[in-house]
């Protein structure tokens, strides 16, 4: 009896569950997407060098039109990547590669749609498809630039904890300051209370991104109350933990807000630049 | 007591087996008292939480007992039990705890908390396996006058104004005295007491918010701290700085919970064998080794409730010397081997089960019954396959007619090896909860049973002699794979009769570098790490997973150890001696050549790690200090690990979104919780342990490992809770599913819904009322790894920038080696 079985089978994992490789959106696949990328932009300059269109080179020569089609179907798709960020379907698809060809021919798009225009400008509705365009792509670049930067410092300022343990330690924090508020003069309570009832972190967009809270309370009280006064210690050092944790709080915030707000651009101005894009589309074929 | 006060039958611990039991005895008119510790009958079924659903499996199993049983509410249930015992007329003793059995057949003393005792000519235990809290042990306890010791703390509200100490560092012991402390109004003096340093072994929430309680002054926290002993108003403790003296009038202890194996075994009875899983070794009629005392339920290893009912009946029946009992399986067995041919009566069966496959020899007749019930006969034809290499089945096969074939080599040339009838098969996927080893077809027709992994480990947790035989043909096996070489399993004789078995704890040094011992370890369960001192430091070298040997260098040339091996989880090795491997060489010169490959590949690697100290020493102290935080966070014992590389993370939880929204709107990953060194956070998430804890204890077996090395729960769970207790690293939740959400488009265009993810709170239960549906049944949800989703796990996929990473424990730990 006894057969032997061959060795490592013991332990042969599912590879194909996991995670291949380890690398980012930008250099997914060995920078796969930036090579196509690259290509594409190369073509299309090099066409563009070598076509020599009469009277001048725009969007209704055959290379414009080949440009324009290219342009379009890209703008349609890059539009996709929404959809595609929401619906959790099976499938052999991962949406970090979808961000890395998304960014990659996003770029590119910029040149082949340049290329389409001829370098010809006006006030019309083609060349606000256009300069709604770049907005996407700038808002996009200012998104990538974002992507690299924020994320350490999100997770540096987390620091172990999660958004809910924060609300619940400063839920915990305010319990034991209205306790202790209990055996102050009517002033001091006033102040304590006023800081727990005070908001946590900026209630309008500009008050989260600046990471800071106008007028905040907690910092009032604590610059109002007598340090000094024995009588106040216990409020005092619960006050300082209240603000080091309201810190805490605001830079996670603004991390975050900053993390999306650019999108706040890009997706408007996505929707917008469809609707432009229609108008160009529609009135070159029909009112040409 | 005089002798006619003698009971026919002392039955203790009125759960469903113990009640079954006693009206059993009712019913057929025996002298019976049923001894119950608490106020209350069946107390585990009693602490269900309120409303709980008791459900009713295995459905086919029919119900002889003389109390009611079905499906329904836990008041409903506890209502009947109620009702029935008082109908059936059972004597009933509430607050009457055993403290001690002693005697044998028709001369029992039972010793009840009080000091009074009870004669009985048998036994009947039906405890269950909660066990009893561990008892405070200090001076003074329980003495008049002293302050009072209570071991449990049903309502805080119910103290005002006195000091109260908590011992205990444990979340029941926290949880407490946050409790006790809550309310200032009810001005108690609230003290915990922690024997060590820090409170490791209680959640992290509540040890957060234990601090917080204590700097906001309401209540003292005394760590490294024990008590001494007890005065009127008093307690006195042991600090670092020597004794102090607290005001107290009450202790609350939060000690854990003893299991009542310690108990049991002080009547006498011997149970399987010491390791921990291991249950009382019983006879077909349930009686121990002790003449007269018999164990039914959950401490004899049948934690359902039906199943506990009907042992109640049966056991009974038993005892009134009823041989004739039909098992109340009979239908679902004929029903069962029906279809096989030839076509054989259940018993005949069982004796064939019995008389040819080696791991059933010693099980008794009912036990094989019992083992049946949960386990399929197969019948296979001629080079029908039984399971395929990398499959991943717990599932064990016993050969019980021809033979099978298991394939060594694909080939060509392929190669194939018989196992012959009465062995086993698929011992791998049990023994280490990995894929199997080979495909493995029947040789000529062939009929195999197969037992689930929970009936398998009953088995060996049963019987010795099962086990003996399992571990002796794993081991040989696994010798067989590690080494190849075309040995046989006589070659290996005479290295396992001096092979030592050992248990090692996590951490613990296996070998020293420097020493110079030459036994080679072969590891059987767990995982190791290998490291080396470079420059005052310990440098992570190799993690060696289960199936892995280690100390070749020094049974080859006789060096010194190169290397330290810690143990990185609880482990379990196999000593071979370097003598007995040496002598092999002479006639297995293949061995020899394949150990000296292995050797030169990690003595490579080695000297690589040397060398590059010096260029990059920071970047090699960062990839030891990431491993060793992969392992403080289980990766040691993992299958597959989802990680998040924070330097990547934008915070959009899209990961959770993706994992709610294809697995019924629940997430069963919590992104921001979790530790994180070096931006690696490990978040909240299934590890698929390779010996899953949470299988531990969960009565319906709900709990399984599937294809993809998975390790789901499904639809079977009862909603116990068990799985939630056992998990170490808190990643399955208790939930229902919340009703379907309008469509993504009708979302994005028209904003009805709640969006992606998991809906929140406050829609679900709007939109429950909206269309009046009552909240279902909560049951376990945890990572599935979505199995059986094609392109793998949703999260992964789902992120956008490539933070979301899932690995296994080798590959990643080899990676981090590559970025370093
Ligand atoms: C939360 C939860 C949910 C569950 N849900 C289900 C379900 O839906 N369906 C199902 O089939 N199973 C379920 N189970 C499993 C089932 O409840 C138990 O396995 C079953 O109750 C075991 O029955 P028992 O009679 O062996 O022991 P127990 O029910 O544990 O009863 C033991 C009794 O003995 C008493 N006792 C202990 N020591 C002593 C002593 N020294 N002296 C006197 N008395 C003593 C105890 O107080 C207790 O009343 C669930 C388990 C849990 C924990
Ligand atoms: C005309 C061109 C483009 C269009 C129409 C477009 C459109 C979109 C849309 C619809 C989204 C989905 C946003 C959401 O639903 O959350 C998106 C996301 C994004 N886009 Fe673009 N985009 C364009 C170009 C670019 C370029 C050039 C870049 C980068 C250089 C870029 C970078 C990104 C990034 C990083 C995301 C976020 C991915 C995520 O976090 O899910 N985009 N874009
Ligand atoms: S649920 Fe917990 S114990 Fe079970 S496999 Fe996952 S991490 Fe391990
Ligand atoms: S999907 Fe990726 S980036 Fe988004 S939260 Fe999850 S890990 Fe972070």
């Amino acid at each position: 009896m006894n057969a032997p079985i061959p060795a490592g089978a013991m332990r042969a994992p599912a590879e194909g569950r996991r995670t291949a490789r380890h690398e980012g959106f930008l250099g997914h696949r060995r920078f796969f997407w930036a090579w196509v990328a690259l290509l594409a932009t190369a073509a299309a300059v090099l066409l563009y060098a070598l076509d020599d269109p009469w009277p001048r080179p725009n969007g209704g020569t055959a290379l414009g039109y080949a440009l324009g089609t290219a342009g379009a179907l890209l703008i349609l798709w890059l539009s996709l990547l929404g959809l595609r960020k929401r619906r959790y379907t099976d499938g052999q698809w991962s949406l970090k590669a979808w961000v890395s060809a998304h960014v990659w021919l996003g770029l590119a798009l910029g040149v082949i749609a340049t290329l389409h225009t001829g370098f010809q400008f006006g006030w019309n509705v083609h060349t606000l498809a256009y300069g709604l365009m770049l907005l996407v792509i700038l808002s996009g670049l200012l998104g990538v630039w974002l992507y690299a930067r924020l994320p350490r410092r999100l997770s540096a300022n987390r620091a172990e904890t999660s958004e809910r343990a924060m609300a619940a330690t400063l839920a915990e924090n305010d319990r034991a300051l209205k306790e202790a508020a209990r055996l102050l003069d009517d002033r001091s309570a006033a102040l304590v209370e006023a800081a727990i009832r005070g908001p946590a972190v900026g209630p309008t967009l500009e008050q989260r991104l600046s990471g800071r809270v106008r007028r905040c309370a907690t910092a009032a009280a604590r610059a109002r109350l007598d340090a000094t006064d024995p009588a106040l210690e216990t409020v005092a050092a619960l006050l300082g933990a209240r603000a080091a944790l309201l810190a805490q709080m605001r830079r996670h915030v603004q991390l975050k807000s900053t993390l999306q707000l650019w999108l706040l651009v890009h997706v408007p101005a996505t929707v917008g630049l469809l609707a432009a894009l229609l108008a160009h589309v529609v009135s070159v074929f029909f009112y040409w | 007591m005089a002798v006619d006060e003698r009971l026919d039958v002392a039955i203790i611990g009125s759960g469903p087996a113990g009640l079954a039991a006693a009206a059993r005895a009712a019913r057929r008119g025996m002298r019976h008292l049923l001894l119950e510790k608490t106020d209350h009958l069946s107390d585990t079924v009693y602490r269900y939480q309120k409303g709980k659903h008791v459900m009713a499996t295995p459905a086919q199993l029919l119900l002889r007992a003389d109390v009611g049983f079905e499906p329904g509410a836990r008041e409903a249930v506890l209502d009947r039990w109620n009702r029935d015992a008082a109908e059936v007329g059972i004597a009933i003793r509430l607050e009457a705890e055993v403290t001690s059995i002693s005697g044998s057949r028709g001369a029992f003393v039972l010793g009840l908390a009080g000091g009074e005792t009870i004669l009985a000519a048998h036994v009947v235990l039906a405890i269950g396996t909660q066990g009893n809290p561990n008892l405070l042990r200090a001076r003074g306890v329980g003495e008049p006058g002293m302050p009072i010791v209570q071991y449990t703390l049903d309502d805080p509200g119910e103290y005002v104004d006195s000091h109260i100490i908590v011992v205990g560092s444990g979340d029941a012991g926290i949880e407490n005295a946050l409790g006790l402390a809550a309310d200032p109004v009810q001005g108690n003096h609230v003290t915990i007491l922690n024997r060590s340093a820090d409170f490791a072994r209680a959640k992290d929430a509540n040890v957060k918010a234990l601090f917080a309680a204590r700097d906001a002054g309401r209540l003292t926290v005394l760590t490294e701290t024990s008590p001494n002993r007890l005065e009127p108003g008093h307690m006195v403790v042991d600090t670092r700085d020597g004794e102090a003296r607290l005001r107290c009038d009450r202790v609350i202890a939060r000690l854990g919970s003893a299991p009542p194996r310690a108990f049991v075994e002080q009547a006498g009875v011997a149970f399987a064998s010491a390791a921990r899983e291991a249950f009382p070794t019983l006879s077909p009629t349930y009686e121990t080794s002790v003449p007269g005392l018999y164990i039914i339920g959950a401490l004899a290893g049948y934690p359902l409730i039906k199943h506990c009912l009907n042992q109640g009946h049966d056991v009974i029946e038993f005892i009134a010397g009823n041989t004739e009992l039909k098992p109340a399986d009979e239908p679902i067995l004929e029903q069962r081997l029906g279809g096989l041919s030839p076509a054989r009566s259940v018993a005949e069966w069982i004796a064939l089960f019995r008389r040819e496959v080696s791991i059933f020899r010693h099980v008794s007749p009912l036990q094989m019954r019992e083992l049946l019930l949960d386990a399929r006969v197969r019948q296979f034809a001629p080079g029908e396959t039984v399971f395929v290499k990398n499959d991943v089945g717990a599932s064990l096969f016993a050969i019980a007619e021809g033979e099978v074939e298991v394939e060594i080599a694909a080939g060509p040339p392929r190669r194939t090896a018989i196992i012959e009838t009465g062995s086993i098969v698929g011992e791998v996927g049990l023994i280490s909860g990995r894929r199997r080893g080979a495909t493995v077809r029947a040789h000529g027709p062939a009929t195999l049973v197969e037992l689930p992994r929970n009936a398998a480990l009953r088995l060996i947790g049963t019987v010795p002699q099962a086990r003996a035989e399992v571990d002796r043909i794993t081991t040989t096996r696994l010798l067989l794979q590690i080494f190849q070489s075309g040995l046989s399993a006589e070659d290996l004789a005479p290295i396992l009769a001096s092979a030592e078995q050992q248990t090692v704890r996590a951490g613990e040094r296996i070998i020293a570098e420097g020493d110079t011992d030459d036994s080679l370890v072969v590891i059987r369960r767990g995982s190791c790490v290998v490291e080396k001192e470079l420059g005052g430091r310990q440098v992570f070298l190799n993690y060696l997973p289960a199936g892995s040997y280690f100390g070749e260098m020094a049974v080859i040339d006789g060096s010194r150890r190169t290397a330290t091996v810690r143990a990185a989880i609880r482990s379990e090795l196999l000593r071979l001696e370097g003598r007995e491997f040496r002598a092999l060489f002479e006639t297995r010169p293949e061995l020899r050549a394949r150990m000296l490959a292995d050797m030169a590949a990690r003595r490579s690697l080695t000297a690589f790690i040397e060398q590059e100290k010096h260029r990059f020493g920071s970047a090699i102290d960062l990839y030891s200090e990431t491993a060793a935080f992969l392992m403080e966070n289980g990766i040691g014992e993992a299958t597959d690990m989802l990680l998040i590389d924070e330097r990547l993370c934008v915070g959009c939880d899209n990961c959770e979104k993706a994992c709610a929204d294809s697995h019924d709107g629940l997430s069963r990953l919590d992104r921001e919780a979790g530790r994180t060194f070096a931006y690696l956070h490990v978040p909240t998430s299934c590890r698929h342990c390779e010996h899953p804890h949470c299988m531990t204890d969960c009565p319906p077996n709900a709990i399984q490992r599937g294809a993809d090395g998975e390790v789901s729960i499904n639809e079977s769970c009862i909603g116990c809770g068990n799985c939630v207790r056992y998990c170490p690293y808190g990643v399955i939740r208790m939930d229902a599913p919340p009703p379907p959400k309008p469509g993504l488009l009708s979302w994005m265009l028209l904003g009805r819904g709640p969006g992606p993810g998991e809906p929140p709170k406050a829609w679900v239960k709007a939109e429950r009322k909206a269309r009046g549906e009552a909240e279902p049944a909560k049951k376990a949800v945890k990572c599935d790894m979505c199995a059986g989703k094609a392109g793998g796990p949703a999260c992964v996929r789902a992120c956008p920038t490539g933070a979301a990473l899932r690995v296994s424990p080798e590959a990643f730990l080899a990676l981090a080696r590559g970025g370093a």
